[in-house]
């Protein structure tokens, strides 16, 4: 059958097995990613003119916004295979991409806080990409408090993704309305990340940094799914072998 | 022989309705039954057997399909459920432990809501179908007013009312008096012969001709019911 | 088999129904008008009761309000539906459960989102809304509260089958509204403040255009999952 490479995507067991071999390398590229983007980005980017030191804060800041936002769709989409093919595993996925979804949206907002005082002089600031980072925090909390109400985990996984999926409709439109409501009623000049050219002896780290992110997010993913597996699977015979070998 | 035998099966009125093909059911990971394979025809009267627990309510909400997620096949008419769902839902009813019944409404209101959802009913056949199950009298009075026994015999009184070939009734002797019990059981009979089918479970054994059993004390995973689920590893 | 016929006969009869049942509770329709009016009472009482102090406020406090008020009334919108087995019977319908959802949907917003927008110009009085905001004020709710009802059901839909839904149904389904509140309030401010209000108002009727044609999948997914618990 052409379709039975999909259902061994499918089996718990399989991607246990298989991430087991893949866990260690991608967590190493996700460290080095981090070591070096962190000491390069903290120790020999040239100091911003305008904001001193204060600036370094991006190297965290953003790849964790960044990761925030593409969590959100990574989960919905896991949810979505979940609903259209009964995927158990991708409900799996998608369970365990909201808490580190949800945390790396609060980290992105208190280093956006923390960013702010030495700028701006104060904690917190109405602004368009703030904002839009809050509500998002408030739809992983959503997601999260949802599926967390619901006794029946088969009932909480197809809530969670149905609440999910509507997320993601509705997030272009929150952030466009965001925007949109900050341009109107604020000055330009209090954009965080501003358009302004970022020189490259600046960027590059931050791209690393945001690999480096990329790598630890996908690690986090599958340490929290394997977890996640190995509780809901303990009654199984490979899981209490499993167990027994160690 | 045997082919020829097979074909003459296959002719309209021995059609089978309803095909379970290895028919289970797993909830919470508890195995309730597995493996049923079990023909229902135009003119049977099926009991769902077995003790509380055994499942009998959730293999009739799985064959309407409020339960989707089961492991085998249902087929109607020969046609996988769900490619044929909607055919089949324009020949079902069902009435489940909830009534459908609204209690600011009167039973007319109710019966000519209920009955419109799947075809239109008359006011003189919903009023006749009232004096059926004993509410005459009390067409126009709130719901909130009358009895759960009285509640519950609006519901039955969709039988009298509908043009559905497959009844799906959970525990439908619920608040039923002996002399409304004997009238439901002729009415079931009367429908079988019409050419349609009647799916319930009941407490009490129906007094019914011909009547088929559905035990699923044989289906049960038993004992055994940890080993399906330790594979686990498809989920369908 | 006429089908098309039975289908507006179906909906035409869960429209008529589900307005009876509304009439005949007629105190659940007037509660979140009250909520409306006691709120828009708190505000003078804990701001100031300076009409120019209010007057400024006005536009973003009543949108505020009436997004509570809507979400307040949600819970109910397939509660009783629920609870009684209704909901049951109209999936087993062979009738689109999309168009049934839409009708319920609509219906709420007959007979919560219209009330509280015809009444909402009296409240823009007692906060002092300039006489230009008004109009304005009246056409942004009926284009938003049409749409918060369809979202909002969305959520009604999912936590119809948890026992204390209420507040987890505001959870999840606020954070949807913003873009409504936005574009609200802003089509009010807009007016006061003597802006083409035009534009914020077209995105509004777009918003609503959306949520009237995507809404309603959300719906029927989750009332299908809620029988399942």
């Amino acid at each position: 059958m052409g379709w039975q490479w999909f259902h061994q995507l499918g089996s718990p067991r399989w991607f246990y097995e298989k991430t087991s071999r893949w866990m260690p390398w991608i967590g190493a590229i996700a460290l080095i990613l981090l070591v070096v983007g962190a000491v390069w980005g903290l120790a020999y980017a040239p100091v911003d003119a305008k904001q001193g030191n204060s600036y370094r804060i991006i190297y965290i800041h953003v790849p964790a916004a960044f990761l925030a936002l593409a969590g959100y769709y990574i989960m919905a989409i896991a949810g979505a295979v979940g609903i259209i093919w009964q995927m158990k595993l991708s409900y799996t996925v998608m369970r365990s991409a909201a808490p580190i979804g949800a945390t790396l949206t609060f980290i992105a907002l208190v280093t956006g806080a923390v960013w702010g005082k030495p700028t701006w002089g104060t904690w917190w600031v109405w602004d368009a990409r703030i904002t839009s980072m809050l509500i998002l925090f408030f739809l992983y909390l959503g997601v999260m408090a949802l599926q967390g109400a619901y006794q029946n985990q088969n009932t909480a996984n197809k809530a969670g993704a149905i609440l999910a999926l509507v997320g993601t409709i509705n997030i272009p439109i929150i952030y466009k309305s965001v925007d949109w409501w900050f341009t109107l009623h604020q000055p330009a000049t209090l954009k965080l990340t501003g358009e302004s050219s970022i020189d490259p002896s600046m960027a590059y780290p931050l791209l690393i940094m945001i690999a480096g992110f990329y790598g630890l997010y996908a690690w986090l993913l599958m340490h929290w799914t394997r977890m996640d597996i190995l509780h809901s699977e303990q009654k199984t015979a490979w899981v209490k072998a499993l167990v027994s070998s160690k | 022989m045997a082919a020829l035998t097979t074909h003459s099966t296959d002719h309209k009125t021995n059609t089978a309705l309803l095909t379970f093909k290895q028919f289970g059911c797993t909830r919470d990971s508890r195995v309730l039954f597995e493996g049923i394979d079990f023909d229902i025809y135009a003119g049977d009267v099926v009991q769902v057997e077995g003790p509380n627990g055994t499942g009998k309510t959730t293999l009739l909400r799985a064959l309407t399909r409020l339960l989707p997620d089961y492991e085998g096949e249902i087929l109607w008419r020969g046609k996988t459920l769900s490619h044929a769902h909607y055919d089949f839902l324009s020949q079902l009813l069902f009435i489940g432990h909830l009534p459908g019944i609204k209690k600011t409404l009167t039973p007319r209101e109710n019966l000519a809501f209920l009955s419109s959802l799947n075809g239109t009913s008359t006011l003189s056949d919903i009023d006749d179908a009232l004096a059926q199950v004993g509410l005459y009298g009390y067409e126009d009075m709130p719901c909130y007013q009358l009895s759960a026994g009285q509640n519950r015999r609006i519901a039955l009184a969709r039988l009298y009312l509908t043009k559905a070939l497959v009844w799906v009734l959970d525990e439908p002797y619920t608040a039923v008096d002996v002399a409304g019990i004997k009238k439901l059981e002729a009415l079931f009979e009367y429908h079988a012969k019409q050419g349609g089918c009647v799916i319930l479970t009941s407490h009490q054994p129906p007094n019914i001709r011909d009547l088929k059993h559905l035990s699923l004390t044989d289906y049960s995973g038993g004992d055994s019911s940890s080993a399906s689920v330790i594979e686990g590893a498809y989920d369908e | 088999m006429s089908n098309s016929q039975s289908l507006s006969a179906t909906l035409l009869s869960v429209f008529r129904r589900d307005l009876v049942i509304a009439f005949r509770q007629r105190s659940d329709m007037l509660n979140p008008i009250v909520f409306f009016l006691m709120v828009v009472t708190m505000m003078p009482l804990g701001i100031s009761p300076q009409a120019s102090t209010l007057a400024q406020l006005a536009p973003g406090l009543l949108w505020v309000i009436a997004l509570l008020a809507c979400l307040l009334s949600l819970d109910g919108l397939f509660r009783t539906d629920y609870d009684d087995g209704t909901l049951e019977q109209l999936i087993l319908s062979p009738q689109p459960l999309y168009f049934i959802v839409i009708i319920k949907a609509l219906v709420h917003w007959l007979t919560t989102g219209l009330p509280l927008t015809l009444v909402a110009p009296l409240l823009g009085v007692l906060l002092a809304l300039p006489s230009d905001g008004f109009i304005p004020l009246w056409l942004s709710l009926l284009l938003g509260t049409l749409t918060l009802s369809f979202v909002g059901a969305i959520g009604a839909a999912l936590t119809v089958s948890l026992r204390k839904g209420g507040l987890l149904l505001s959870l999840i389904i606020m954070p949807l509204y913003v873009p409504v509140l936005i574009f609200g309030a802003s089509t009010v401010r807009s007016a006061v403040e003597g802006i083409p209000y035009t534009g914020a108002l077209a995105v509004l009727g777009m918003f609503c255009a959306l949520a009237l044609m995507l809404a309603p999948l959300a719906i029927v997914g989750a009332l299908k999952m809620s029988v399942q618990e």
